[in-house]
């Protein structure tokens, strides 16, 4: 009889307990994104929507090392985690395939959400699936792509300006092509500038994610690497992916490492390329342009000590690394009403542009294309040259198996100096090939 | 409540219960105690072991919605005949290798050095065993700091004995000096734990036996080779074997000290497997590599521990 009375009282306290979890649930939001500066920005901004619609909103941020594994998993177990999530661009593919977003299309019709509004590269990077079809899964939230930083105040040195003009016969000033790149990173490599040593460039060249990858096609883009025949992108790699102009693109790559990279940067990416410019070490820096307004800000480096360029141009034309995310819904979210709804207040244009002020980067043409914008800050108009050029990696569902195969392929290239560009990239082909025909796409 | 232990429980039991259990044989009591542990190990153990073996003949991919077809022994063929594979089984053998050894060599030579009777060696000993005591995911963080060229410890320590400029040469981007970047590191945090199963070893051999062979005018020298080390040897193979099997798991140390770079010189195969099972979603190939590690693991280990054995009855 106690017995009884004791697994009652349990099973009521645990009735109870359960459900005022899920009547508090209900009322909650669960956006996941990357743990970031711009995530803290999204944060505050996301407190207006909590007052408008009276909900409550958690967030869940992974550090980026980690923010693909767990997000991943969390799509591929068909977890309950995140109600809306800002994904990375190469996602969209396989999240699409896999019915892990919701598709927008009829929500953004009877909303009255326009694509057109959005800057068209980060629409058919951070939205569409397949590529260049009108279906959307995503709202494009923060436009990113890779772009240059430099000391301008060392570029400024009269001293240094001479010695650079007698040198290389030209000025030394913001390159006008990757060529010029590499002498100026050359130029500053083990350079003594007060009493300290300095070095040329922080570059991508992170080994276990995606670093490398999203270093070397700056370079590979503009010396004529393409994905595949645009026509038939799946068949037909060779010749694009290991052409000439690619592997003059790779060996480029490597030179600019060899002959200007800081000591020890065999592993870095975004967080050791931001420490090692901030720190005074390198003179030049490639990142993501999320971190251009930090460097702003920055006591040691930032104001006029710092200035920013698109990613030069190279024989075959100018292109960059686009980075940047969208916002999705999860399809297995309890919460879709309140999801649709953030999506809806979020592609409101002045709230768009309440989220570039408080430290995002609204892809959206009213904000970006406003008059005064490109010289509000000093780095705006080089985020919108480098909007203008950008290139995405594929975006596919089988997007990991093909980062992987060139992280290794480029590393051991680059880094490590095994081999020649040429089998790099042939090996690259070998590789892609094999994943395309097990995903029956050959 | 009077008597031992035994029957105050029996006292103590529902007469319902103690009814029933006094019908059951011995053998049924003990099938009682260690069914449940019996079906745990069936369904976190050896089910989930025949499911890979399944998987493994299988294109499966655990993130994709589609039919599954049974391939045979294709994704086998594919991993033995792979070049990456095998740079990755001689990375793991270089690493296995080498950090054993030196885990061996110092550890039991800082064991047999704490052994000896002297002042603070209780604090000596804390003080050895603290880097075991740590995350690897912590510790191969901050062994990126200790090798970076322009501001790491390491390297600076390697330029005040040798004269070689600290930032000219890098640890864990060089070729040839990654390898060792990691057994350097894997050696320093798990040499401590040979030491200690080496001291338990040493701390066994009873003083009488020593004390005989100083009778027998055995040298210091001999002593050490036909007493300490025989019958130091089976704690020692012990050590070998944890040491074998953690290492040929490693993971954490490695990926946050290289990534597995420069290259793939460093991606060990748990590295390799991780990326094929959980980042290219390839589960089928991904079991197929699993089972084939768990073969050489289980093959090796079992070799290892006959012979331990026979050295044990010795």
């Amino acid at each position: 009889m106690k017995a009884s009375k004791l697994l009652m009282a349990t099973a009521l306290t645990a009735a109870t307990v359960t459900g005022a979890t899920r009547a508090a649930a209900e009322g909650d939001l669960t956006l996941c994104w990357a743990a970031w500066d711009p995530a803290n920005a999204l944060v505050e901004l996301s407190k207006g929507f909590e007052t408008e619609t009276n909900t409550n909103m958690s967030f869940e941020f992974v550090p980026w090392p980690n923010f693909a594994d767990r997000m991943l998993n969390e799509l591929n177990s068909n977890g309950t985690l995140c109600d809306l999530l800002i994904g990375d661009s190469q996602w969209i593919g396989g999240a699409a395939e896999n019915g892990n977003y919701v598709k927008l299309n009829d929500f953004f019709d009877q909303e009255g959400i326009s694509m057109d509004d959005f800057i068209p590269a980060t629409v058919t990077g951070y939205a569409e699936w397949p590529k260049g079809t009108p279906n959307y899964w995503a709202l494009p939230a923060y436009a990113d792509v890779v772009g240059w930083t430099y000391r301008r105040d060392w570029f400024e040195r009269a001293e240094l300006m001479a010695e650079f003009k007698e040198t290389y016969g030209y000025d030394l000033g913001v390159p006008a092509d990757l060529g010029q790149l590499k002498d100026i990173a050359a130029f500053f490599q083990g350079r003594e500038i007060d009493g300290k040593t300095v070095y040329g460039a922080a570059l991508y060249t992170e080994r276990g994610s995606e670093g490398i990858t999203m270093g070397v096609t700056n370079a590979l883009y503009n010396f004529g690497f393409e994905y595949g025949n645009p026509e038939n992108p799946y068949g037909e790699l060779e010749g694009y992916v290991n052409s000439a102009g690619a592997v003059a693109g790779l060996e480029f790559y490597k030179d600019l490492y060899d002959a200007g990279a800081a000591p020890g940067s065999s592993n870095w990416y975004m967080g050791e390329n931001i420490d090692a410019y901030k720190s005074g070490q390198v003179a030049l820096q490639m990142n993501f342009a999320f971190i251009w307004p930090g460097v702003n800000a920055d006591p040691n480096v930032g104001g006029d000590r710092t200035g920013y360029f698109a990613n030069p141009p190279g024989p075959a034309g100018q292109f960059a690394q686009l980075g940047g995310q969208g916002i999705s819904v999860v399809a297995n979210t309890d919460n879709m009403e309140a999801a649709m709804a953030y999506i809806k207040w979020f592609a409101q244009a002045e709230v768009q542009a309440q989220w570039t002020e408080m430290g995002g980067a609204s892809a959206m043409r009213s904000v970006v294309e406003a008059e005064g914008f490109a010289d509000k800050e000093p780095y705006n108009q080089a985020f919108l040259d480098s909007m203008a050029i950008v290139k995405d990696f594929w975006a596919e569902p089988s997007y990991a198996s093909l980062l992987l195969p060139m992280q290794s392929r480029v590393h051991n290239y680059v880094i490590a100096g095994q081999g020649t560009a040429q089998e790099a990239l042939d090996g690259l082909v070998a590789d892609w090939v094999e994943v395309f025909e097990d995903e029956g796409l050959r | 409540m009077s008597g031992n232990p035994i029957d105050r429980v029996a006292q103590a039991t529902p007469p319902a219960i103690a009814k029933k259990v006094r019908g059951l044989s011995d053998r049924a009591i003990a099938w009682l105690f260690v069914g449940p542990s019996i079906v745990l190990l069936l369904a976190v153990n050896i089910f989930p072991l025949i499911w890979t073996i399944n998987l493994s003949f299988t294109n499966f991919k655990a993130n994709r919605l589609r039919d599954v077809e049974y391939i045979g022994t294709r994704n086998y063929e594919r991993i033995l005949t792979d070049a990456d594979t095998w740079n990755s089984m001689q990375a793991t053998a270089h690493f296995l290798f080498w950090t054993i050894f030196f885990q061996v060599l110092i550890g039991f030579t800082l064991a047999y050095l704490i052994n000896k009777k002297f002042k603070g060696n209780d604090m000596w000993t804390t003080i050895i065993v603290l880097p075991m005591m740590l995350s690897p995911a912590v510790v191969g963080n901050f062994w990126t700091f200790l090798y970076q060229p322009q501001i790491g410890l390491f390297n600076y320590v390697i330029e005040f004995f040798s004269g070689v400029d600290s930032s000219s040469f890098s640890m864990i981007g060089d070729v040839n000096l990654a390898p060792w970047s990691i057994v350097i590191v894997d050696t320093w945090m798990w040499t401590p734990f040979v030491m200690l199963i080496c001291l338990a070893g040493l701390r066994s051999i009873p003083d009488s036996i020593y004390e005989a062979a100083e009778c027998d005018r055995a040298s210091k020298w001999r002593q050490f080779w036909t007493l300490t080390i025989p019958m130091a040897l089976p704690f020692l193979m012990l050590a070998v074997l944890f040491r074998g099997i953690e290492n040929f798991k490693m993971f954490d140390l490695v990926v946050q000290l290289t990534g597995g770079g420069p290259g793939s010189l460093t991606t060990l195969t748990s590295i390799d497997l991780k990326r094929e099972a959980f980042e290219k979603w390839r589960t089928g190939y991904a079991s197929a590599y699993a089972v084939i590690l768990f073969v050489t693991v289980f093959g090796l280990a079992s070799i290892y521990v006959k012979a331990l054995n026979k050295v044990k009855e010795r």
